[in-house]
Parts: structure tokens; sequence; C-alpha cells
């Protein structure tokens, strides 16, 4: 894939093609974003493509500040905002550009979408979000698997027992019932993402269904980035070599 | 691009804004003048853009690793000085203070530009940070900052001198032009944003005298209240 960042190269950015590809799953809390890019790692990897998973705030450098900020809810929007982008810019710097130089498939549960749709849900502008990720790599594919808040709660409960502080958006105050914020704050992320959707060519998959539903479908749009088969059905058994005795 | 994306604060303090080198005599001068308002009886609130506990543990842990770079330094930098704005700079700002900031965002704006981050992209980003009422640019030659830090026997920090740049193998080298690098750049844009050129190498009672003059207009109509507070 080419270099291309969505606006201000970093410096230190390698000039040249990456060799491998980068592609973005995103979606709400409670999508199915993590169980799709299990299958879809599990299947490149089939398939004979080296992969790296990356997510959010699994950076070295800034992981602690981050855990910090949350359990005493200090710091204010833009301050936040700015940690994730310095947790963002490691992770791109330090892992995702290196493992595309040597050619592996990067694999991302979220990515910068999430990041402004988080940041402008608390007040920053648009437009200061986009300028913050312009340094940003384009990705090859940006999948997003599109729930209703409904099944988003329910698969929410499933997984915390409970609706999570955070994902129910209850540090921006908009109602003190965990519920009732739950929707609010998601029908704000949810408006983001409708915006960026357009600007930054996302690919919807319909996640109101089962994972193998979904699935499906994220293959037919990963196929066509490979030259091989990724997805498409394979003929039974493993093809062998001809033996150098036959081809002599 | 306008020099300065932010447009004025409208709060009713005053945004005082103290850059230059290090070693250029501006928080002397910075303290001298903090002093005088408040015999004055203004209210007044110091503060000082230093390297943070959050800023000091992260980059001690990414030199351990050499996982900083330009960009990464860059945005931690900018946390850093997002979390002093929305907690020591506006509130001040808004309760009616005069507001003396030791160095503001343009040190991040001539820093940034010295390790090659795309100016217009750092400017942006702190573009939550309004134009100050009056901004001193403390000029003053590298060779006389190296001294002063020479002759105080002060260590001189592997930042500071830009080592990350690989710009020379020895320290005092390195310093010296990383720090023109960003003199450079200082004098840029205290030219394109006018600010007020302060020559550093006056005696420090002639600076102080010169200083004075320049905020008399900006104290015109404004308001004497309670004493000088500082965020120590």
């Amino acid at each position: 894939m080419t270099a291309r960042t969505y606006g201000t190269r970093p410096p230190g950015m390698p000039p040249g093609p990456l060799r491998g590809k980068l592609i973005v799953v995103e979606g709400a809390d409670g999508s199915g974003r993590t169980t799709e890019v299990a299958l879809l790692k599990e299947r490149l990897e089939i398939d004979g493509h080296a992969v790296v998973d990356t997510g959010l705030r699994r950076s070295d450098l800034v992981s602690a500040e981050i855990d910090r900020a949350k359990q005493g809810h200090t710091l204010g929007a833009s301050t936040m905002a700015l940690l994730y982008a310095v947790d963002f810019a490691d992770q791109m710097e330090n892992k995702i550009v290196p493992a595309l130089a040597a050619g592996s498939t990067v694999l991302a549960d979220r990515y910068i979408y999430t990041l402004m749709a988080r940041a402008v849900a608390r007040g920053a502008s648009r437009a200061w979000a986009q300028e913050l990720y312009a340094f940003a790599l384009r990705p090859e594919l940006v999948v997003f698997l599109d729930a209703r808040p409904e099944i988003l709660l329910h698969r929410s409960i499933a997984k915390y027992g409970s609706l999570d502080y955070w994902e129910s958006g209850m540090d921006l105050c908009l109602s003190r019932d965990l519920f009732e914020s739950f929707f609010l704050y998601q029908e704000l992320l949810s408006r983001e993402f409708a915006w960026m959707r357009g600007k930054y060519a996302f690919r919807s998959v319909d996640a109101n269904r089962a994972p193998e539903q979904v699935h499906e479908d994220v293959l037919k749009l990963v196929a066509p980035l490979y030259d091989g088969a990724t997805g498409a059905p394979k003929a039974a058994g493993v093809r062998r070599p001809a033996s150098p005795a036959a081809s002599a | 691009m306008p020099e300065t994306p932010s447009p004025a604060h409208g709060y009713p303090g005053r945004l005082l804004v103290f850059e230059g080198l290090d070693g250029s005599g501006k928080s002397t001068q910075a303290a001298l003048l903090g002093k005088w308002l408040a015999a004055q009886g203004y209210r007044v609130f110091a503060t000082e853009w230093n390297s943070s506990e959050l800023v000091s543990n992260v980059i001690r842990r990414g030199k351990k690793k050499g996982l900083l770079t330009p960009t990464t330094f860059s945005l931690l930098h900018a946390t850093d000085f997002a979390d002093r704005f929305e907690r020591r700079i506006l509130p001040p700002l808004r309760a009616g203070y005069l507001v003396l900031c030791d160095r503001y965002a343009y040190t991040a704006f001539v820093r940034d530009a010295a390790r090659g981050c795309d100016p217009n992209w750092v400017r942006t980003i702190y573009s939550f940070a309004p134009r100050p009422d009056l901004a001193f640019y403390f000029r003053v030659a590298v060779g006389t900052t190296l001294h002063r830090k020479l002759a105080s026997r002060q260590k001189i920090n592997y930042y500071e001198a830009g080592m990350d740049l690989g710009l020379a193998d020895e320290v005092e080298e390195s310093y010296r032009r990383f720090q023109s690098r960003l003199k450079r750049e200082y004098d840029r844009i205290a030219s394109a944003d006018r600010f007020t050129i302060i020559d550093s190498s006056r005696p420090v009672e002639e600076i102080q005298q010169t200083l004075r003059g320049h905020i008399r207009p900006i104290l015109a109509n404004f308001p004497t209240g309670a004493a000088l507070t500082h965020d120590g």
C-alpha cells in the first residue's frame, strides 16, 4: 500500500510504498469488532499472510497515564484527546508502520475514527479532531460494523454484566442514569460515525446478525486486496509442489 | 495560513506571555513584573510551563526504550500544555486575573518545528490556546545562554540539546546547533505574530522598566484586586 497519510507527514515516515496492508475494523462497543478481528486474522493466516493485530490503548508509552487518568477522571477533554493521540502515534510509528514495511497485514481493532468520535462527543470540533489525526496512515480498507443501539445494549450487558461507565459516556454528564446515558452517548457517537462514513470511505457491514454472517460479508470486502483467493472456498486437501525428480 | 489561528480570548482577565530560549532571562523578568503588578494591587496569577511529572515520566520511559519520535514528543507536550491550560490558565483568565505565562504555546511551535513537525499541524493542535494580549520575546545569542548554563554548572538536558536529532555527537555542539534552530524559529514567529522583542543583553533593571512601559496600555481600565497568586 502507499504510505499516504490524511494530511501531514510525520518526520521519519518511510517515503516509499509499504509492502503490507492496513485493514481497520471499526464499530461501537458491542458491534462484534473483536470477534470479527479474530476470525479475520485466523482466515488470513491460514491463507499464508503474516498478520499483526493492534488496537487502541496498547502502547507501552502512555497506557499507565491513560489508566490513571480514567481512575481519577481528572483530565479535561482536550487533554484526554491528546493523551489518546500520543498513544496512537506511538503505536503507528513503532508498531504499525514497521509491520507494514516488513510486509505484514496489520489488522486494527479500531483506529483514529473511534478516537475522533469520542473527542467530538466530548466537545472537540470536527476540524480539530481531523487535523489532530492528519498524520495517520490511510488504511487500504475500513470496515464499519453497523449495529443498532438495542443490539449494542444487549451485547454490552452480556459482556460486562452491566453497562460500562466509559462506553456509556458517563463522564459527559448527559444523564445521571446509566441506561439513559448509554443511549444518548451511542447516539452522539453514531452521529460522528455517520459523518465520517463518506469522508473516510467506510465500507459498512450489517452487524445486527450472527458473527458468521458478518464474517462472510467482511471476507468479500477483504478478498480483492489480495492476489490469492482469501476467503474464497478452497479445494480440499493441500496442494504440493511437484517433486524435483518429476520436473527434471 | 494565519500565524495565529486562535482569536482574542474575550475573558475578563489578561494573558501575558514571556517567551525565549532557556537562559534568556525571561523568568527573572516575569517574576519582577509580577511583584510590581501585585504591589499595585492587581490580581496576578503567574504560571510556568516546565516539564511536568506526566511528561518527565513518559520521557524517561520512552528514552529507555528509544520510543519517542518528533510526533509523539510533540503530542506529549501538547497533552501537558492542554492540562495546564485547562487547569492553570483558563480559570484565572476567566476570573479576571492578569495571567503571566512563563512559556506558552509558542515554545511548542519552535521546538516542534526544530524537530521537523509540520508547523500548520502543530498550530492547529494548539488552537484551543487563545492569542495573548501581550507577548514578549527575550532575544538572546545562543552563545550567551550556553555560557550562562556552563557558568552556573547546570547539566545540559538531552532533549534541550536536541540529542535525539543526531545533529552532533558532542553535547555542547548539539546544544549550540539545536538552540540556533530554535532561535531562528523564535525570530520568525516573533516578527510574524508581532511580539514585543526585548534585547536580553541589556541590564536587568533597564529591561524591567521597558516591560513596565509596555504593559501600561493593557492596564488601562483594568481593575485592581487581591495580591499575587502563584501556582507553585
